[in-house]
Parts: structure tokens; sequence; C-alpha cells
């Protein structure tokens, strides 16, 4: 089973800079095991001690958020992409209005 | 329609139904319908018209706001312009924090309105703007902060009009969609409908943006608004900005309605639970939230060219 991992800017350092990685684990709680075995102390970036998610870390199961179906329970099948995100304030927030 | 001042126009907004849009259903099964409550009519264009006349009232009426007084608020968006129309008709100074790197578009219309400009450092995005804005309110102990995200006069703004004209506009209604920011638009909505309709479906539709935003946002510095309530939702999608951007022009495209960015991610989540509803033949009326029109982000990029370029332009943008 591959679950396609997409990695924030932050984290990058624990995967050798690459934005996305592959891991395998048929529930949210396997992946993460998986994905510290794979790369060291990633798993503690993530999850607390009691074995929940971070407060201000969301992680999304092809766009949706895990918190609402399952959380560290929730299923994975093969060819599911998991995005992990810094929780970041919204509402109307800025436009640069800048094109590069 | 006739209304004694602008503030009085505020709210009961039209709620049309997107026939051409709304997902396929096979013959013999029940009806699946797409409705848009359209929150660009309020006064200054934008459903934050309601959460800045709610939040200035619950203060006037707890003693807090005086006449002369300043409102300090952290917003470069929507609800700083509400707030400045709300402020320059009751009278109030109106500082706005925003981050540096805002459009010019804002900046004028807000100076316009007479509010006044603190700028935040652009790198850490609307979490600067609000942990700016607490460390000035320190620093000004006279300054009256509304604080949107934490405000519960905010989401009490939807619970008592947005929910209740959903309902009286829509009995049928089994799902609301709408963005997450504040929260207060989903927590006030939320609330008032799981009270009164059973089984309702509350979905969230998050902004993901470009890699740039997130930067090296570090995890434990994250920011979670006060508003929120976890348990008014029954689910969350996360909408990159290559869906928010597709869906809003195939609104434009197909319907004929001209809305902001952020719409568009609404409507992409709004059409995942239609389609399913379709999938498992089951009746769905679904309603979301038009927050505001598109005219404040022309000069973004996101209405020009491709879908690419388009998706290029907004790389490192808020867009809702």
């Amino acid at each position: 089973m591959a679950i396609d991992v997409r990695i924030p800017t932050i984290l990058r350092s624990y995967t050798g800079g690459a934005k996305s990685v592959e891991a395998s684990g048929d529930t949210l709680a396997a992946l993460f095991a998986d994905l510290d075995a794979r790369y060291p102390g990633l798993r503690a970036r993530l999850v607390t001690e009691d074995g929940s998610l971070h407060r201000f870390v969301n992680v999304y199961i092809n766009d949706e958020d895990v918190r609402f179906i399952g959380a560290m329970d929730a299923k994975l099948s093969d060819g599911d992409t998991v995005t992990i995100l810094p929780a970041v304030a919204g509402g109307a927030g800025p436009l640069t209005g800048q094109r590069r | 329609m006739r209304y004694e001042s602008l503030l009085d126009a505020c709210g009961d907004t039209p709620l049309v139904g997107l026939p051409r849009l709304a997902p396929e259903v096979p013959e013999g099964a029940p009806p699946v319908r797409l409705w848009a409550k359209l929150e660009d009519r309020n006064p200054t264009g934008s459903i934050k018209d309601r959460a800045a006349l709610w939040m200035v009232r619950a203060a006037e009426e707890a003693g807090t706001l005086r006449p002369g007084d300043t409102i300090l608020e952290p917003t470069s968006g929507n609800t700083g312009i509400a707030l400045a129309m709300v402020a320059k008709r009751r009278g109030y100074r109106l500082v706005c924090v925003m981050p540096e790197n805002v459009s010019a578009e804002r900046t004028q219309l807000l100076r316009m309105y007479g509010a006044e400009i603190i700028f935040s450092p652009a790198a850490g995005g609307s979490n600067q703007a609000v942990a700016t804005a607490k460390q000035l309110a320190k620093e000004h102990p006279d300054w009256k902060m509304l604080y949107q995200y934490g405000n519960e006069a905010n989401a009490r703004a939807h619970y008592e009009t947005t929910g209740p004209e959903l309902l009286r506009d829509l009995p049928t209604i089994t799902h609301f969609v709408a963005g997450l920011g504040t929260t207060g638009t989903l927590m006030g909505v939320g609330r008032y409908l799981r009270e009164k309709v059973e089984g309702i479906q509350i979905v969230a539709a998050e902004p993901r943006y470009g890699e740039l935003v997130y930067g090296l946002r570090n995890l434990d510095e994250g920011y979670v608004p006060e508003l929120y309530d976890s348990s008014v939702l029954t689910r969350r999608f996360s909408v990159g900005t290559r869906d928010a951007v597709r869906r809003t022009r195939q609104l434009l495209e197909v319907e004929g309605l001209f809305a902001g960015v952020s719409t568009g991610a609404v409507l992409h989540a709004a059409l995942a639970v239609a389609t399913e509803a379709v999938r498992q033949g089951r009746r769905a009326d679904v309603a979301f939230v038009v927050a505001d029109a598109g005219w404040k982000y022309l000069s973004t990029g996101a209405y020009s060219g491709t879908l690419d370029e388009a998706e290029e332009a907004l790389e490192g943008q808020l867009w809702a």
C-alpha cells in the first residue's frame, strides 16, 4: 500500500528536503509509525505524547481534515494523498496583488 | 425595499438556486439542489458587514465602546472595510493592523473611509497581524480591540440573522457549506441549524494556500481562532488554489455569478457533498455562502489567463 505524503517546508529537514515521500499504513497512526521508521523524529513533531495530533498541526486525507474522519484511526487506501500543514489564521487575509 | 440608513440594509440577502451547476440526478432519483447565499449584497459588499455591525453594537451595549473611541482590529480585508463603514457612521476612529504586502486597492479603500493602517511584517502573514494587534492593544489600553477571531458577537450575528434567513428561505436544507476563517459564520449558522434541522450537515471549506504562504511557519506557534469549536462541524475540506480558481470561473461561466476566489473554494466543497448525495441516491439541498464578489481580487490575476497562470499569480497570496 503506497500513500503519498506531502511534507510542509518546516519538516523537510527530516526528509532530506523532499516535498513529498511515500509511506504505508492502513490508518493514519500506522502511516505515522511507518514514516517515523523511515524518517526518525518526524512523528514526534506531529503527535503528542498521549498519541493525539498536535493542536497546530492539520492533516488531510485527500483534502479532508482527519479530525472529522477518525483522527489517528482514519482509514487509508492505496493511492491516497496525505497532506500535513501548519494551522494558520484565516479570514480576511491580505492579498499582495503582486505578480511574479 | 426601503431602509432608513445603510446600516439597516445589512443582511436579508438573496438565496439563489444554481440549477446549471448542480450535479445531474438519474431519472426517478431524489433531487439534489445547490443554493448560493449572496452575501456580496451587503452594504460594503461582503458577509463581514454582519459581524462588524454585531461586534460594534455589542460593545456599545456593554458600554465598552463610547463615541470618539478608537477601534483596533487585525484585518486587511472585508472586516476592515465593514468596520470602517460602521466606524465612520457611528463616530469611531479605526486602526487596522495588516501585513505590509497588502494590495493597493485595500489600502486605498480603507484610507478613503478614514481608517488608519499599521503594517505588520509580510513574512508572518495574518498570524503576525493578530500578534501585532494584541501587542498594540497592550501598549494602548484605551484602544478597543473587537477581535473578530474571538468575539462571540461575530458568531452571534450569524446565529441571529444568517441562520434564520437560510431556514426561512430553504426549510428543506440538508447541508450548509461556508469558508473557514475566523469561523464566525460556520459557528453561528452551524449552531442555529443544528438546533432546528435534524441531521443537518455543517461543512467547512478551508483555503489551502501556495507553499510560500506556509513558508517556514513553526508548527508550535500555529493559530486556531478562539471562536472555533470543532463539534459544530460535520466535515472540513482543504481546498487548494487551483480548485478554488477553477470553481470561481465555473460559477461565472455556467451561472453568471461573479464571486471572490474564496467562494470558489466553498463551491468546490459544496459540489463534493452534492455529488456524494447523488451517488448515494439521497435528497439534498446544499446551501453555500458567497462571501463577496470578485471586484477586489481582479488585480490578483485569478480571473485572467490560463488556470496555470492564475495559480502561479496567486502563489504566496492569501486569497480568502
